[in-house]
């Protein structure tokens, strides 16, 4: 065997953060290499973009203003939540390709894996974002606040697509095979992207629809992002719900919820689904 | 490096109501490879991911490369190498992009784990491949990526579970000649299979598991003794003279013959080896009864376990190894 790269003994550890780096690297070559992943992250918020601004926009009023500077909040809502879907495939797709023994059989940090998944998913979000801006601004959105709250908002869109990764770690855990994934992915993300501000104001559905959809997460991020960029929001001055209140902050305890308590569960769930 | 890199003690693993292993012990000298042969079932993939430290044994306790597996996993981790029962390289990476990756999570440099790729695809005869996305790849050749991969680190110990199951005759002769060169090289192995026909070749030590116990233990030749060596087989073009080639076999093995007449054939078992072969043929062919098919052959694992438990390998539910993914 080649002696030239050999050395005497195991090399010592470069840390958590390489380890996580090097796993996300692999999650960022398999969105581009897998047609299907690419185009949820390119063509999917593209296709929405332009077929709500011109296809059903027209049908739709907005109290406070124009439809299509409505419609992206919404828009780059749904995307970050349907991301969960991305990462319990991935998470579901490394056990059937029995990558999830690989790993454990090498001498990395302790969370590199689940680390590596997360880091890579949050960049995976960021090429829909930039897309679905671009987009929006073609169709006539514009970001109308002030610079601190648009930063503000882009915060907000990273540190909840990091946030959404434990429910798909939770899902992608419980679910054995890609699939199952796929099944319960729809059943589940569709309602929760649909009964909400995402794309029609909540005062258009029926009453009790309403109450699910005020307190639905992604209205919450919606509205956030709407008022962040100070778009039209669609809610009624008179409503006096928690969330179309105060969004923002809903938002964000939606976001840290997810990390402080779902988190710690999901990683629980992944760590018994793997270690049989 | 200690004397014995692998050593296991009592392993016990339960899967609820299922036993997977009853209490294992096994020994594994440095620089020589042990084989566990088994059926589907037998606890082989078990014991290979306790001593892995993909599993926790329930009983018992085992040190690799001198570290506790359940103790020390990361100690363990970074000097072994573990060629899982199928194929564990990334199908969307390139040959090339899976190696530099297990080499960083190995902890190379990125530069040190791409001239070890590259001289690893070489010696695999992958170079042409490396490129391309293992997805790709025959079997053989995502089986060789594997094992390369396994050696990115240059590991004390090795780990194959099964490494050729699955390839065709080809595609097995190659990986064989590919595990002569690491044998070579010294390196402390542990292979689990189901043919004898590999342990003889590649092991220096066979242990015999079913039902995750050891049922026998020792050198190839000495399991070949218990079971009683080599069978001659004859099968003539005639039926109505298989009678006449029994008597021919028996006589010149001077062993009891079983003939059976639906396949034409007549078994004896032998020690003489490719001699006896020889003898028979050349005493059939002086009573001028045609032959068809004329063998030698090892004991198949079914007759080992036959002879070894009284019961033939593979009685029960035909389940993935052990349920154990």
């Amino acid at each position: 065997m080649n002696e030239t790269t050999q050395q005497v003994g195991p090399h010592k550890s470069r840390g958590a953060l390489h380890d996580v780096w090097v796993i996300a690297r692999r999650g960022l070559i398999h969105m581009k290499r897998q047609p299907e992943a690419l185009s949820d992250a390119t063509i999917q918020p593209l296709m929405f973009v332009l077929l709500f601004a011109y296809v059903f926009g027209g049908a739709i009023q907005i109290p406070d203003g124009n439809y299509r500077e409505f419609l992206m909040g919404g828009i780059i809502a749904q995307t970050l939540v349907f991301s969960a879907f991305g990462v319990a495939m991935s998470l579901a797709n490394d056990r059937k390709n029995s990558a999830v023994d690989r790993f454990r059989s090498l001498p990395i940090a302790n969370g590199a894996v689940l680390g590596g998944h997360a880091v890579a998913n949050v960049l995976k979000q960021v090429l829909p974002i930039t897309i679905m801006s671009l987009a929006g601004l073609v169709v006539g959105w514009r970001i109308r606040g002030g610079f601190v709250d648009a930063v503000h908002a882009y915060v907000l869109m990273i540190a909840f697509a990091f946030a959404i990764i434990w429910i798909g770690v939770l899902l992608g855990s419980l679910v054995e095979t890609p699939e199952g994934v796929t099944g319960i992915a729809f059943a589940a993300l569709f309602p929760l992207t649909f009964v909400a501000s995402t794309f029609v104001p909540v005062e258009s559905m029926p009453g009790p629809l309403q109450v699910v959809a005020r307190w639905n997460p992604t209205s919450s991020l919606s509205d956030a992002l709407r008022i962040l960029f100070d778009n039209p929001t669609g809610i009624p001055s008179q409503s006096t719900a928690f969330p179309t209140q105060h969004p923002v902050l809903y938002t964000w305890m939606w976001v840290i919820g997810l990390v402080v308590v779902v988190a710690p569960i999901s990683i629980r769930v992944y760590k018994r689904s793997i270690s049989k | 490096m200690a004397a014995c890199p692998i050593e296991a003690t009592g392993l016990v693993k339960r899967y609820g109501e299922k036993v997977a292993l009853g209490g294992i012990d096994l020994s594994v000298p440095a620089g020589t490879v042990t084989a566990v042969l088994g059926p589907n079932g037998a606890g082989k993939t078990t014991a290979v991911r306790i001593l892995t430290t993909l599993s926790e044994p329930d009983e018992g306790s085992a040190t690799v490369a001198g570290f506790d597996v359940m103790k020390d996993p990361t100690e363990v981790r970074r000097r072994i190498g573990l060629a899982a029962q199928d194929a564990t390289v990334d199908p969307l990476l390139t040959g090339f992009e899976n190696l530099v990756m297990i080499g960083e999570l190995h902890q190379l440099s990125r530069k040190e784990a791409k001239v070890r790729a590259g001289e690893l695809l070489e010696e695999f005869s992958l170079a042409d491949a490396g490129g391309r996305v293992s997805g790709g790849y025959s079997g053989g050749m995502r089986r060789r990526l594997d094992l390369a991969a396994t050696l990115v680190a240059n590991p004390e110990v090795l780990f194959l579970d099964e490494p050729t199951t699955g390839l065709d005759p080809r595609a097995r002769n190659e990986l064989w000649a590919v595990l002569d060169t690491l044998l070579d090289h010294g390196t402390t192995i542990l292979l689990t299979t189901q043919y004898l026909e590999e342990a003889d070749r590649l092991a220096n030590d066979i242990v015999v598991v079913d039902h995750g116990q050891i049922i026998a233990q020792g050198d190839a030749r000495s399991l070949k003794r218990q079971v009683g060596g080599d069978n001659i087989g004859v099968t003539v073009t005639q039926v109505e003279r298989l009678g006449e080639a029994a008597q021919v076999l028996g006589r010149v093995t001077g062993t009891a013959v079983v003939e059976d007449p639906s396949t034409r054939s007549a078994v004896a078992p032998t020690e003489a080896g490719v001699s006896g072969l020889a003898d028979v043929a050349r005493a059939l062919g002086e009573a001028g009864i045609g032959v068809e098919d004329l063998s030698l052959r090892q004991p198949t694992l079914d007759e080992v376990f036959l002879t070894l438990t009284g019961s033939p390998a593979n009685d029960e539910t035909p389940t993935d190894e052990d349920g154990a993914r």
